[in-house]
């Protein structure tokens, strides 16, 4: 049923340039996307900045910073091994980047007239990007360490020479799949959260409009739904973080301890 | 057939898909359960194979539900 006040939910995801008009036509515009990536920067470097000082007995803020590369340490070292700690760098830029751009983007900062929060994680371009970076990683590491040997990847260790010509090509495939469904993740949750935010926030709205109890019985219950995702979106948010550290962490096994 | 009516016939075609994930999440979750009372002890090193499932089955509801939302709004 298309009501009289159009509901456009992918209105949210739109790139638009902060530049002016002269910058329209150069490919280097000043883009939203560009101003709450920055702002995502500013947020973890004051974090980490914050909680940094090295003080003798930790206080909250640095007791903080500590669980979290701790935990990630943790992460590296389970599914790495010993070696892992070479590889944490990276695994703690993309989770904790994730972790902050899917919660910056939840922030109901919309209150104030004229803000537009913008989820960067909600573009494809970004997640993809990251997720390349870690499939180059592995490719790296996999042809660093072990030359061509790297392809033996391919064949699980034992596999008689008949089923090799099978699995080969299985294993091929779902390795190179990997940077898709990595990237694809992350973003495809922020999008679908988002989305779904947007279109119940549409439900209030169009429900008080329509007023009588059962206008403002839906309002009501929408309403309560809205807070209800918004505290799964936190949740979601973090989950999906984890899940691209972890995921990075075991395609880098891989390419370290071959089998 | 019009393409409104269309539209809003696929977006609720595709939506089973959502249902379809909340059956996998729901798996994962039991399943997970279902082991970690046999041997608490060994559940703790298990979780992150378990988010790992869980996002896995996630991932394609959400897809499901993205769909449905392209089909509805994106013109």
């Amino acid at each position: 049923m298309a009501g009289p006040a159009k509901i456009d939910p992918m209105h949210q995801f739109q790139i638009t340039s902060l530049g002016g008009g002269e910058l329209q036509a150069s490919p280097f515009m000043f883009t939203n996307s560009a101003l709450w990536m920055l702002i995502v920067l500013a947020v973890i470097v004051a974090f980490m900045w914050g909680g940094t000082k090295r003080q003798l007995v930790p206080g909250r803020w640095q007791t903080a910073v500590e669980m979290l590369t701790g935990f990630l340490e943790n992460v590296t070292r389970q599914s790495i091994g010993p070696e892992g700690r070479k590889y944490l760098p990276w695994v703690f830029t993309a989770f904790v980047f994730i972790l902050a751009a899917n919660w910056i983007g939840a922030m109901p900062f919309g209150i104030v007239p004229g803000a537009h929060p913008f989820t960067v994680t909600s573009q494809f371009t970004v997640t993809g990007t990251m997720s390349i970076i870690s499939f180059a990683i592995v490719l790296g590491v996999g042809f660093w360490k072990h030359g061509l040997h790297f392809f033996s990847l391919f064949v699980p260790k034992g596999t008689p020479f008949i089923l090799t010509l099978l699995i080969a090509p299985i294993e091929f495939v779902s390795f190179m799949v990997r940077p898709f469904s990595l990237g694809l993740r992350p973003f495809i949750a922020m999008f679908a959260g988002h989305i779904l935010l947007e279109v119940f926030g549409n439900f209030v709205v169009q429900g008080l409009n329509a007023g009588g109890p059962m206008g403002y019985g839906i309002s009501l219950l929408a309403f309560l739904f809205v807070a209800f995702v918004s505290a799964l979106e936190l949740l979601v948010g973090a989950i999906q973080a984890f899940v691209f550290a972890l995921l990075t962490a075991l395609y880098i096994n891989d390419a370290v301890n071959l089998h | 057939m019009e393409l409104a009516s269309a539209q809003v016939i696929g977006a609720g075609i595709a939506a089973i898909g959502v249902g379809a994930a909340a059956a996998g999440v729901g798996f994962v979750f039991g399943s997970f359960l279902q082991g970690a009372l046999r041997n608490p002890a060994a559940a703790g090193s298990q979780t992150g194979t378990l988010y790992i499932g869980f996002a896995a089955a996630e991932l394609l509801g959400l897809m499901a539900f993205a769909v449905a939302m392209i089909i509805l709004y994106a013109r």
